[in-house]
């Protein structure tokens, strides 16, 4: 049985800018330029690029934050036990959607509201969506305060932002997210911007909240590393396209794609007696898959994994 | 070898409305001629403070209460603004954070670096310049046609390198990177990281490199110092820190940094947040965090360096713990 | 016993909070210069009434708008001569003497050179009894300065309060909306912008009675429409595309709700910050306006000046100076003491402002 939560088919979402003061041709930034992914209930997909490569894009045409420029976006009604499409939903699905639909963003500075107290944060969801009643909504507070790790829960509740740390922001993010327990939740670089030494603690309470509540990521970074403590599969992204994607480790020891393998081999290691093997840009492995199956653009080989098709070369590698 | 800077008991707080700030506690350190020295630590550890002041280029509220900075032999605590301008640049050359915003939108790269060559060595003809020019532009990896570009006109990778080239522009010893590679793609940092190595080995420079990142202090260092909430924590060769931590918070950091090579293994973490440098803490700042607490600890005890191997210092309080 | 404890923690952090934020304002010496002048400003509004209050003053003699002093006295007419000393008059400051008048100052008595006439003895300059002196018809001039201070003040308050709130919400509407009612309201603003506000206040006194209220209507009305919408709309624009914007808008929160609950308390500060820069133009207009006598009013700072230039007293120098000098150092005073708390305020709002 399909069990996938989201289906994106042929996402596309391109920017208009005008070329000019006085040129009426328009330039278009195809930040997203079709893409394919699943993702499955209970499973996290790591979204890996460099900046500009169409990750946040990607993520804010997901939530319908930004309305994308065509494509098809699937996702599981649990109420209906059916799959949807965003597109032509009738309201009572659109709130579904809305309801089981979230996003941790990157800056804990920014991503709480400066004048709301933490309580009335975290409170919002519950409030927008009519659940439960008045009295029990401040339980649920509770309740997920003391579950993200900030107790005694009752001390948080009416303080404001900048009266706690950046790590304690974060948590405030996943709990306010979670509250409404939902399936799907976009994690757009949530830890780079927290210090090394608490990363850990934030990325094993979205694992673990992940377990408990069974709810799937899409796990939006720049760190292969990262991304490989947090994903079960990765999808590696370049310049609007998926390139490659596969289970974690089968892309780590495996990787086709020249682009992918050039990520990999630019990443520092931490262990000083590592010599790091410089990656010579070589299509040849791809050329031969691509020969073998012409019409695919996303190739099948074997064990999950899928590598990209089209041309790339051209600007590949610009410095 | 001997040593291109030698740091004694350097202290430095910052004053601010709600009072004095300890940003740096009790620094010593030494940089040899040709070595690469890596400083690693979280935010509000002191990195920045120290490297800042090494210049004196701190902020106008920091002050520098003890210690002496020695550059080649030169004390540059209490230096004179004047003197100071000589030796940096000529000396001493940093590149800081963010360095690729500080190119001056509205004139060309070429001729900015063309000023600092003319303040520091007014002499040399504009022929002289420019072939120098064109050579550090090779040594980075940039076309010796970015100086006639204006700095909008680059890349972010490529305007770093410049920054890179315009701080060897005066032949210093001794180059400062803070952060040089933070906000950039991780192909084109790998591509910097490797030009600064070259240049390193090519023209013989010390560098001072602060980071956040375990992995590029692994991969760029000789020897680094572990700094935590104003006071070094550990310092000694880089392989051999990396190999046998000493201090808690040195494992702990090494503990928390997931890799993509080798296997999968469990990570953890340190409970709490690096503290804010107002709260004044006598003894050892990392006590209230240090998973060892309850084993071996004496938190009133003074921060302070033994050297436990050749070349391997680290605070007293792990003096007699195994090394995990 | 959790909400006490909550309730507790959430004071002590307020008050922490508010204390810090004293702090940061005491350290700008503009800002605390200007704190002190509009208190002592403040002090004189409330003076006053106290003064009446506990029969201190006697209402007859000190209101400063009907407490007319009736003494008159023979004053004989004399000619002062071109060049002095003459065999009467030593230096020009003799003449006229103590109980003589030039002809050459009387505006609204006939007399020829060797008359007497009764005049009154008004204006009086300070003395034990009037501490600022007395105007042309008697009333105690600083009784007129406090009077004046309780106008300014809620003249300027009440214009800045109309003003600020009308421009924060249309602002905040441009930002968020966009599109054709962002088009109108900046061209809305553009339009306010252009028209020079002290002749448009010329034209409407001509057309209505203006009083002290409908000064503020209008002031409020022309600074709330105006330029202050595109620098709110600016403020606004940048809280729009925060993330915890975002994050309401993807939970399903409606636009109403976030402009109002969100976006809104964000942009309060700046507008708090343009409320004091407000009430400066306010009071100046006011003053403009008095000064010109183009306001219904009883009393006010403009309207002493106003009185003093009409009947003369601004020519013969510093002489009256106590008709012209209070209040004119006290609308500079003011309209200055209001600025620089702005200036303080934006110390505590914009951090990189600050000195530490």
């Amino acid at each position: 049985m399909n069990n996938n939560l989201i289906e994106v088919r042929d996402l596309v979402k391109h920017f208009e800018v005008s070329g000019g003061l006085f040129s009426r041709t328009k330039k278009v930034i195809k930040a997203v330029d079709g893409i394919d992914f699943d993702i499955k209930t209970g499973e996290t997909l790591g979204l890996v690029g460099q900046s500009g490569c169409g990750k946040t894009t990607t993520a804010r045409a997901l939530c319908l934050l930004d309305p994308k420029t065509s494509g098809t976006v699937n996702f599981f009604n649990p109420d209906r036990q059916k799959m949807e499409s965003i597109d032509n939903i009738d309201e009572d699905g659109k709130r579904t959607f809305r309801r089981n639909m979230q996003m941790i963003f990157q800056d804990p500075y920014e991503s709480l509201n400066p004048r709301w107290t933490i309580k009335d944060i975290i409170k919002e969801p519950l409030d927008i969506h009519n659940i439960g009643a008045l009295n029990d909504r401040e339980e649920a507070v509770i309740e997920i305060l003391r579950t993200v790790g900030l107790t005694p829960p009752e001390n948080y509740l009416a303080r404001y932002p900048h009266e706690i740390s950046g790590g304690q922001r974060q948590r405030v993010s996943i709990a306010r997210t979670l509250i409404m327990k939902p399936k799907f939740v976009i994690c757009d670089e949530p830890t780079s911007m927290l210090d090394v030494s608490i990363r850990i603690s934030i990325m094993d309470l979205m694992l673990n909240l992940a377990k408990d509540l069974d709810v799937s990521y899409l796990y939006i970074t720049h760190d292969l590393a990262v991304a490989r403590y947090m994903c079960n599969r990765i999808a590696v992204m370049f310049n609007g396209k998926i390139v490659e994607i596969a289970e974690t480790e089968e892309l780590l020891k495996n990787p086709i794609h020249p682009y992918t393998k050039r990520l990999i081999s630019s990443i520092p290691i931490p262990d000083p007696s590592y010599i790091r093997e410089k990656y010579q840009i070589n299509y040849d492995e791809l050329e031969e898959i691509i020969l073998k199956n012409p019409d695919k653009k996303m190739i099948d080989v074997g064990n999950e994994h899928f590598v990209a098709s089209h041309d790339t070369k051209d600007y590949l590698f610009e410095s | 070898m001997s040593n291109i800077l030698e740091v004694k008991n350097l202290t430095m707080y910052y004053e601010t409305i709600d009072g004095n700030v300890d940003a740096v506690k009790n620094i010593s350190f030494n940089v040899k001629a040709g070595e690469s020295f890596g400083i690693v630590g979280e935010s509000g550890c002191g990195k920045t403070s120290v490297a800042m002041s090494l210049l004196q280029l701190q902020a106008e509220n920091g002050k520098i209460s003890n210690g002496s900075i020695l550059f080649d032999g030169i004390e540059l605590v209490g230096k004179s603004e004047n003197d100071l301008r000589k030796i940096r640049w000529d000396g001493i050359s940093i590149v800081f954070q963010g360095a690729m915003n500080a190119w001056n939108p509205v004139v060309k790269v070429g001729e900015q670096i063309r000023e600092a060559m003319r303040e520091h060595s007014p002499e040399s003809t504009k022929l002289q310049n420019t072939e120098k020019i064109n050579e550090l532009f090779s040594m980075v990896g940039l076309d010796s046609s970015v100086a006639d570009r204006f700095p909008h006109e680059l890349s972010g990778g490529m305007k770093q390198r410049a920054i890179i080239a315009l701080a060897l522009s005066c032949d210093p010893k001794l180059v400062i990177a803070d952060e040089p590679t933070t906000a950039l793609d991780v192909v084109i940092q790998d591509q910097i990281l490797s030009e600064i190595k070259k240049v390193q080995d090519l023209l013989g420079l010390s560098l001072i490199y602060i980071s956040h990142d375990i992995a590029v202090i692994a991969e760029m260092t000789d020897k680094i110092a572990v700094m935590y909430a104003g006071s070094i924590v550990e310092m000694g060769p880089t392989s051999e820190v990396f190999k046998s931590p000493q201090h808690s918070y040195t494992q702990a950091l090494l503990d928390s940094t997931p890799s993509i090579k080798g296997e999968k293994k469990k990570l953890r973490s340190l409970e709490g947040e690096p503290p804010s440098l107002i709260d004044k803490i006598d003894g050892c700042t990392f006590a209230p965090r240090c998973p060892d607490r309850e084993t071996k600890c004496n938190p009133s005890q003074h921060m302070q360096l033994i050297e436990v191997s050749p070349e391997h210092f680290v605070d007293i309080c792990s003096i007699g713990k195994e090394s995990k | 016993m959790e909400n006490i404890n909550e309730k507790e923690i959430a004071k002590s952090l307020r008050r922490e909070a508010i204390k810090k934020n004293w702090r940061l304002f005491k350290q700008s010496r503009l800002g605390m210069v200007g704190l002190y002048i509009v208190f002592f400003f403040f002090l004189l509004t409330i003076l006053q009434p106290i003064l009446f209050i506990t029969g201190m003053w006697d209402e007859s003699t000190y209101n400063p708008v009907v407490g007319y002093v009736d003494q008159t006295q023979d004053f004989l007419i004399v000619e002062c001569p071109k060049e002095f000393p003459t065999e009467k008059y030593q230096k020009r400051s003799d003449c006229p003497g103590r109980n003589e008048v030039n002809v050459k100052t009387l505006f609204y008595a006939d007399g020829e050179v060797g008359e007497t006439i009764q005049l009154n003895l008004q204006p009086a300059p300070p003395s034990r009894r009037h501490i600022l002196g007395t105007d042309s018809l008697g009333r105690d001039v600083f009784s007129q300065i406090m009077e004046g201070s309780q106008v300014a003040f809620l003249l300027g308050i009440l214009s800045a309060t109309l003003g600020v709130g009308i421009s924060t919400i249309l602002g905040t509407i441009a930002a968020f909306f966009g599109g054709k009612i962002d088009a109108y309201l900046m061209r809305q603003s553009d339009l306010v912008l252009m028209l020079p506000t002290l002749p448009l206040l010329f034209i409407i006194s001509a057309f209505a009675e203006l009083k002290i209220w409908h000064l503020a209507v209008v002031l409020g009305l022309i600074g709330g429409l105006g330029g202050t919408v595109i620098t709110i709309k600016s403020q606004a624009l940048q809280v729009k595309v925060k993330p915890f914007v975002d994050s309401a808008r993807i939970t399903g929160g409606s636009q109403m709700k976030i402009l109002f609950s969100h976006v809104l308390p964000n942009v309060a500060p700046i507008a708090l910050l343009f409320m004091v820069f407000s009430v400066t133009g306010a009071i100046a207009s006011e003053s403009v306006l008095s000064f010109l006598g183009l306001l219904n009013i009883e009393m006010s700072w403009g309207l002493m000046i106003y009185l003093a230039q009409v009947e003369g007293y601004i020519f013969s120098g510093l002489k009256f100076w106590w008709l012209i000098l209070p209040a004119g150092l006290s609308v500079t005073f003011l309209t200055g003491g209001f600025y620089l708390v702005g200036r303080g305020l934006d110390e505590v709002f914009n951090p990189r402002l600050r000195k530490r």
